[in-house]
């Protein structure tokens, strides 16, 4: 209903008050959910970081001589224990290390790729674009699962990439992988950014003084879609995470072993709870995993409202 | 003068915004008579518009709307949103800026246009049907019965805004609301606009008016004129009067920033209006006046009578003597 | 409209063997069915591999290979799976049975209360059950299925039986095991859990998806012009404000039930329900070459169809798209 009260004229002083930045950092903090997501997100980030201090185990570590298996959550293991007597807590700590890792660098190579490709689909048009666009759209139509699974078994037998993006069970091919399909959403929000931006009068006129192209896009058209890159970029994390947690879930994850774990490995081990009833097996892992998106996605969602004026609606 | 089918009375709109309380009107008084072609001018965020959509119950919630506004004896404010509604398209309608958003995309002009008829009047679909193309025709537009089938987005703008007058007469109301009905149009077609516009009003005797910001549109079809400021009036009358010797600085300065043969200098008025969120106690026209003394500043300045005018300027006897083309 | 039809139509065969083509090599470089059809058949004949291979397209190069492919597959003379030499048409129409039933029905539930619950929050933005509504819909897009459907089956698999000391509702399957002939009950039984998995996600995106549209509505122009005329807030609402709204809703959700066909591969695996979903997954872990292929020109027939279908359904809703 904003549109309504569109015509007020706001004084000078005014409009230096609510530089878009300031507005933009204003909206952000009167996003509840999103500072509470920062601060349980910055904490679980601490956590991890410091995981040789914050652990209590090794990751292969039994927290006692046998019988250790299945025990309940107590004070010998917070959050119980897992089939061969393996500290759940200190696990979290170590998967969720990995998980988070793999969600934000395979986050910023997506981001990278997909700026570079959207920004020249929606600067130069033609073939180029048309090409593009047809592509994300199989891929995005396409079982998200099943292309994961055939693209990665493929790049992992073509066996001259290996030098580059590592072995099928290591993180860095992970990384890579998730990168390779989270492009995609990124490039299009981009484009379209791009498509809008350049109808605009400060594009016009750069063009009319003679810019070159390369100058536009990163001096106006990249700066001015800052707002929506960063959207993408936190959304692109969660996605990564979840893409990670889904391929470990069905076992096509990083492999375990030489002492680390994951948030999927983690997940995926929950399934054997649902046999035995064990219910923290299940719990913890899978309740990190959503506290974990849902903060990134609220977080995500606050950063849109806060760069995008036109969703203010003036409550 | 007749009585007044519409008026308004010490009407003030605020909105509350994440910034604070805008106060968009400010104790705004208008009446219009039957037959009357009223302009209403000012810059935008005067409150020209604001005041009108206060009239028909078209704010959002968040809008606090205080005053009286009486159409043809009845008080609207407070009134039941039911009474409300049958009064809205029927007693009183209204036309807006932009014809291209105005009308809704996905239904045919004709089923807009019987839409407003049988929501007021007991009317086959057949019967509406066959009244929504004699509109049509009314506003002239060519082949009626064709174009009525057709989707807004067929139409050109100028045959759009033909579109909506057609729907907003359709049910013969008493007071037609102009809101900027050909500011976003070409300044050819614009032209045309207004003569429906004043033909319907010739031949209903419907009470118009005419919101705009452009006096040149106000000269050539109004009768009565009533001029706006950070949501004021500031002065008002017959039409011909304010431009022979309207007595307030504000309105002196927009007739200046008018373009006329034998002036090649235009004079527009240098400044901001005020910060609605915070107007000042006294007149809002002041810091960019140049009569402006300290006293200005210290109350708002009521309407006063003076001449055939009615002018809020606590100088208007000296500006009157200044003489009209001197400022 | 029908030449438009027509010519995507004509489109999609390139597009079709394109991609399918791409799949192809992607499938023979990635699962090496070779390997894998003397993994799961070690005492094979030379003669019996031979026309494994001729039947499968894989002895020759990748393009030579693929026409080979194609022209079995185009004559209907479709080989059997590696495993258990089992007949594959047969084995994909039952998945394709079983998807689409619990597909459409769990889509059906979760898209009637998505909307309805996005045309709630969109009439009360701003207050505190938009607010109520737009957490929820987080929560429910921040759970991943698997995650979902863990934690219902230790719900009900575990701890219901355990406290109430019977089953409500099984975790696994379309009917028990041994079970004979049609039994509604029984079947929708074993559906409910997954239906909920898949429908909380539907829910939460298109909650979220209908509340912005009908804001945008809501917040346009010609709703004011329809204020203004007087009639009913009911009637604003439904003739100029969903019909309006729905426009984009509806085109992604004929997308969405194009999905279907691919299954609901993390919920049908965890519910082992035998859907198209289970079907690939088994036999990409198998590496069943005959069995992917023509899983994957289904899948991608049934999106280029339902893209399609969602540019028809566009044209016809809103008048102002021509179709070109």
């Amino acid at each position: 209903m904003h549109g309504w009260i569109r015509g007020f004229v706001l004084s000078k002083t005014e409009i230096e008050m609510i530089s878009p930045r300031r507005m933009a950092l204003k909206r952000f903090v009167g996003h509840k959910a999103a500072v509470a997501s920062c601060i349980v997100l910055g904490l679980f980030i601490l956590a991890v970081s410091l995981s040789p201090l914050t652990a209590r185990y090794g990751v292969n570590q039994a927290v006692r001589k046998p019988p250790n298996s299945f025990l309940h959550p107590q004070k010998l293991a917070w959050m119980g224990t897992d089939d061969i007597g393996r500290d759940i807590y200190s696990r979290l700590i170590y998967g969720i290390r990995v998980s988070l890792l793999i969600g934000f660098f395979s986050a910023i190579i997506a981001v990278a790729i997909g700026c570079v490709v959207g920004a020249i689909a929606g600067f130069r048009g033609g073939q180029f674009d048309d090409i593009m666009m047809r592509v994300t759209d199989l891929f995005l139509a396409f079982p998200f699962l099943v292309a994961l699974l055939v693209v990665r078994n493929m790049l992992g037998a073509l066996s001259f990439l290996s030098p580059l993006i590592g072995d099928k069970g290591s993180i860095r091919f992970i990384i890579f992988l998730l990168a390779l399909f989270g492009w995609m959403t990124v490039a299009r929000i981009v484009r379209g950014q791009v498509l809008s931006l350049k109808e605009r009068e400060f594009i016009e006129s750069a063009r009319a003084v003679g810019a070159s192209r390369k100058y536009i896009i990163m001096r106006h058209l990249l700066p001015n879609s800052i707002g929506p890159i960063m959207v993408s970029l936190t959304f692109s994390v969660v996605a990564a995470i979840i893409g990670e947690a889904t391929l470990s879930f069905f076992g096509y994850g990083p492999q375990a072993g030489a002492g680390t774990t994951s948030l999927g490995l983690l997940v995926g081990q929950a399934k054997g709870a649902v046999q035995t009833g064990f219910w923290w097996i299940a719990v913890f892992p899978c309740v990190s995993l959503v506290i974990i998106s849902l903060c990134i996605n609220f977080i995500g969602d606050a950063l849109r409202d806060a760069t995008d004026p036109r969703l203010d609606m003036g409550h | 003068m007749a009585t007044p089918v519409l008026s308004i009375r010490n009407l003030n709109v605020t909105f509350n915004t994440p910034l604070g309380e805008l106060q968009a009107v400010r104790g705004v008084d208008l009446d219009i008579a039957p037959g009357e072609l009223m302009g209403v001018v000012g810059e935008s965020g005067s409150g020209k518009s604001v005041t009108f959509l206060a009239a028909m119950g078209l704010l959002p919630p968040r809008a606090k709307v205080t005053g009286s506004v009486i159409l043809d004896g009845e008080e609207l404010i407070g009134a039941r949103p039911g009474r409300l509604r049958s009064i809205r398209g029927r007693l009183m309608s209204m036309i807006f800026q932009d014809p291209l958003s105005a009308l809704n995309p996905v239904h045919r002009v004709g089923k807009q246009i019987s839409e407003m008829l049988q929501s007021h009047q007991k009317m086959s679909n057949r019967e509406a049907d066959a009244r929504s193309v004699e509109l049509l025709d009314l506003v002239g537009i060519p082949q009626p019965a064709d174009r009525a089938v057709q989707y807004p987005h067929e139409f050109s703008g100028g045959m759009r805004q033909r579109v909506v007058i057609a729907m907003a007469i359709a049910n013969n109301p008493k007071v037609l609301i102009a809101d900027e009905p050909t500011t976003a149009l070409d300044v050819t077609v614009q032209a045309q606009i207004l003569e429906v516009i004043q033909k319907v009003q010739e031949k209903f005797g419907t009470a118009v008016v005419l919101i705009t910001h452009d006096l040149g549109v106000i000269a050539r079809v109004a009768n009565q004129v009533n001029v706006m400021y950070a949501g004021r009036n500031v002065e008002k009358g017959v039409v011909d009067s304010l431009f022979d010797h309207s007595s307030h600085p504000y309105t002196r300065g927009l007739l200046n920033s008018l373009p006329r043969m034998g002036l090649d200098r235009l004079e527009p008025i240098s400044g901001f209006p005020p910060n609605m969120l915070n107007p000042p106690t006294g007149c809002g026209f002041s810091p960019r006046c140049k009569f402006s003394r300290p006293e200005c500043d210290e109350a708002l300045p009521e309407l006063r009578p003076f001449g055939d005018l009615q002018t809020a300027c606590i100088r208007a006897e000296e500006i009157f003597s200044v003489g009209a083309r001197t400022l | 409209m029908l030449r438009f039809i027509v010519r995507r139509i004509a489109w999609a065969i390139p597009t079709l063997l394109l991609v399918t083509f791409l799949v192809y090599v992607a499938l023979r470089l990635g699962t090496n069915p070779v390997y894998s059809f003397l993994r799961a058949n070690p005492r094979a004949t030379p003669d019996k591999i031979a026309t494994y291979k001729e039947l499968n397209g894989l002895g020759n190069n990748y393009v030579v290979g693929y026409l080979n492919w194609l022209r079995h597959f185009v004559t209907f003379d479709w080989p059997r799976s590696i495993k258990g030499s089992r007949e594959v048409f047969p084995a994909l129409k039952d998945a394709l049975a079983n998807s689409l039933r619990l597909g459409l029905a769990a889509t059906f539930v979760g898209i009637v209360i998505g909307l309805a619950i996005g045309v709630f929050a969109a009439l009360h933005a701003g207050g505190r059950r938009d607010v109520a509504v737009n957490t929820g819909a987080f929560i429910g897009i921040s759970i991943p299925p698997y995650i979902s459907s863990i934690l219902l089956q230790l719900l009900f698999a575990v701890y219901w039986s355990r406290w109430f000391g019977h089953t409500l509702f099984p975790t696994s399957g379309v009917y028990p095991p041994g079970h004979e002939g049609f039994n509604a009950i029984l079947m929708l039984k074993h559906m409910a859990l997954p239906i909920v998995v898949v429908a909380i996600q539907i829910i939460a995106v298109y909650s979220r998806y209908m509340r912005s549209s009908l804001l945008d509505v809501l917040n346009s122009d010609y709703m004011r012009t329809a204020r203004s005329k007087g009639i009913s807030e009911r009637r604003i609402l439904i003739r100029h404000g969903m019909r309006n709204a729905l426009i984009p809703v509806v085109t992604v959700a004929a997308i969405e039930v194009g999905s279907i066909v691919g299954g609901l591969i993390i919920t049908e695996n965890i519910f082992d329900y035998p859907g198209m979903g289970r079907y690939f997954l088994t036999a990409f872990g198998d590496g069943d070459f005959p069995l992917m292929m023509p899983w994957m020109v289904i899948i991608v027939a049934s999106i280029l169809l339902f893209n399609l279908i969602a540019d028809v359904t566009y044209a016809w809703l809103d008048p102002r798209i021509r179709l070109e």
